[in-house]
């Protein structure tokens, strides 16, 4: 050990140059490393934030630099029924799509809380969805959901006749919408069980040891030690589901494009439409901006609506 | 390891023998059953995938006479189509090459960062910390727009450089969250014996530091390749000319011509691109669940 040690301090002491000094300063050295992120986040990130905010009072189109309108942009979207659908269908797309999320998501944390055989690779396995590019898994679902040779339709036609004629997935509103909503919710619940199995894991099992003695059910056990315990975990996860589901783009823009007849666009993809096909920037940043709130609403919701209730159930316990 | 229904069949089997056949049917119904339907559910679209993208055509749109969940003559001609006859070898280079750079990119800044956050504390370090944390919570369907008004004016659209710089906004919050809790992780102690041997805080970020935070480096990058192989709004937005596109993008511009969809083609497209972020996953598992979990915990 000591003949490894003393080369390094001669080392250390044979170069006392201004570089090495430098770099040991600890002002210094604080600033080298956050230079890198601070400013990638700074130009990439921040910058664009402000500046997305800018032109949404502006009227700028590709090539030409806008003047500032104030409120024009935000004025015409409150009477625009396309911005009021995508704001209709951004609410009901997030709401069942994080209900579902969980509650399967849910039910199969516990299920996978269990001892069974190849607990690991199955676990693996589960995790698939969420690996794989949502672009292509929702190629995949397009084509489960053709009108002509959907898969689904050949079951429930051809082999176990419970209907007559094909299921028409994406040509009409609702049921586009419904389709696009469990795509959704297949491709989340991996993360979701798989965060909330860390949590469950996390539970000591003497709560239960504990329950079990005093007659709890099964249901109890759930209801007054899993659940509350959850909170915290629950709370961040759905604090992250909610906002990237608000704001999803990838699926509807691979499955449906916003059709049939724009029932099906989400603020993010009506703003593509808008600000980088259709070239008017100012319009498309006024619709991005105006996610602002209800991302800032949402999370607040259940980020404090969860985490309060997390910590009265702590207060009634102690 | 928490483990209920164990516990509830010790408690069961105190009780009769015919309550212990009980049990085992009750498991099956309550554990086993549904567990296979998730599977199933969960596995179902990529078995699709596959399975169309080696289906001649004749079989793919006739179900009458050919059973659609298999194959009786399997071909490549799709994946041979996919190969030869579009740009497909040069969008997975481009992914490829965006993917890699962006990760090393960002596991390069957020290691500076998490060390400096970590362990050459400072006042407001945690400020910091927390802004970062706050940078992950700006979705990129709010910024593509204003972005790309930025990628034009420093001259980089249509370039994949766009992408390796832009990538990292969303990459650096995660690592250099998921990389402070491994650097917590590691006893000081160690940094303070080498301070005490006159080494200096990059020899010691170097030597020690980083050679103890090795899993957490894999975690970090493997996670942000994946991200980075996923992302679509950008790669979308910023990136015009069929040659530069990356895998995901240019399935779903560059492959969906006219009104006859090429199914096979799609799907082969589709299995295609997601392979080797599936492949990566398998050799890392362990690695992704941590990250994954680590982060939601932190």
């Amino acid at each position: 050990m000591s003949v490894t040690t003393v080369p390094a301090r001669t080392y250390a002491l044979r170069q006392p140059n201004w570089l090495a000094r430098v770099f040991d300063y600890k002002p210094f050295l604080i600033v080298v490393c956050l230079a890198p992120a601070v400013g990638l986040l700074a130009v990439f990130l921040t910058y664009p934030l402000g500046l997305g905010i800018w032109l949404a009072f502006t009227d700028t189109t590709i090539g030409r630099s806008g003047v500032y309108v104030g409120l024009e942009n935000f004025q015409y979207l409150l009477s625009d029924p396309l911005w009021w659908g995508a704001v209709f269908y951004s609410i009901v797309y997030t709401a069942v799509a994080t209900f579902g999320k969980f509650a399967l998501g849910f039910w199969l944390a516990l299920l996978l809380n269990n001892h069974f055989p190849f607990k690991s690779l199955i676990r693996a396995i589960v995790l698939l969805p969420w690996i794989v590019p949502t672009v292509l898994s929702a190629l995949a679902f397009w084509w489960i959901y053709d009108p002509q040779f959907s898969i689904i339709s050949y079951l429930l036609v051809d082999v176990l006749h419970w209907r007559t004629t094909n299921v028409d997935f994406l040509g009409s509103p609702w049921p586009a919408r419904f389709s696009l909503i469990v795509a959704n919710i297949w491709r989340g619940i991996p993360f979701v069980a798989i965060s909330l199995l860390a949590g469950l894991q996390t539970i000591s099992p003497s709560l239960y040891e504990a329950a079990m003695l005093d007659g709890a059910t099964a249901w109890q056990r759930f209801r007054y030690i899993t659940f509350p315990m959850m909170m915290p975990i629950l709370a961040i996860v759905m604090t992250f589901s909610i906002i990237f589901t608000f704001t999803d783009f990838q699926l509807v823009y691979a499955i449906t494009r916003g059709g049939p007849v724009n029932s099906t666009h989400l603020l993010a993809t009506l703003a593509f439409q808008r600000g980088i096909a259709g070239g008017e920037l100012g319009e498309g940043a006024a619709i991005a901006v105006s996610m602002i709130p209800f991302l800032v609403f949402a999370t607040l919701f259940s980020y404090f609506g969860l985490a309060r209730r997390k910590w009265q159930q702590g207060e009634a316990n102690d | 390891m928490t483990d209920v229904a164990a516990q509830s069949s010790n408690v069961g089997s105190a009780t009769p023998d015919t309550m212990a056949w009980d049990s085992r049917a009750r498991r099956m119904v309550m554990i086993y059953l549904p567990l296979a339907c998730f599977i199933v559910i969960l596995l179902f679209p990529f078995y699709w995938m596959a399975i169309t993208s080696f289906k001649p055509n004749a079989e793919l749109l006739n179900y009458k006479e050919h059973n659609p969940f298999w194959i009786t003559s399997p071909t490549l001609v799709h994946i041979k189509h996919l190969l030869f006859e579009t740009d497909y070898p040069h969008w997975l280079k481009t992914t490829m090459v965006v993917a890699i750079a962006s990760t090393f990119l960002s596991l390069f800044a957020s290691t500076l960062a998490a060390y400096a956050i970590e362990r050459l504390r400072f006042r407001g370090s945690a400020y910091v910390g927390l802004g970062i944390y706050l940078a992950y919570l700006v979705p990129p369907s709010i910024l593509f727009i204003p972005l790309a008004t930025v990628i034009v004016q420093f001259g980089l659209f249509d370039s994949p450089m766009a992408l390796i710089l832009v990538y990292p906004t969303f990459l650096v919050p995660f690592c250099t969250w998921l990389l402070i809790g491994y650097f917590k992780s590691i006893p000081y102690e160690l940094e303070e014996c080498a301070l005490v041997d006159g080494a200096t805080r990059l020899q010691i970020l170097r030597r020690i530091t980083l050679p103890l935070a090795v899993p957490g480096l894999i975690s970090a990058g493997i996670f942000s390749f994946t991200l980075s192989w996923n992302e679509f709004i950008y790669a979308l937005a910023f990136i015009q000319s069929g040659a530069n596109k990356t895998v995901p993008v240019a399935i779903v511009t560059e492959l969906i011509t006219g009104d006859v969809y090429q199914w096979g083609a799609l799907m082969a497209g589709s299995l295609l691109g997601s392979l080797p972020v599936a492949l990566f996953y398998s050799l890392f598992v362990d690695y992704y669940v941590s990250s994954l979990t680590g982060a939601v915990k932190e």
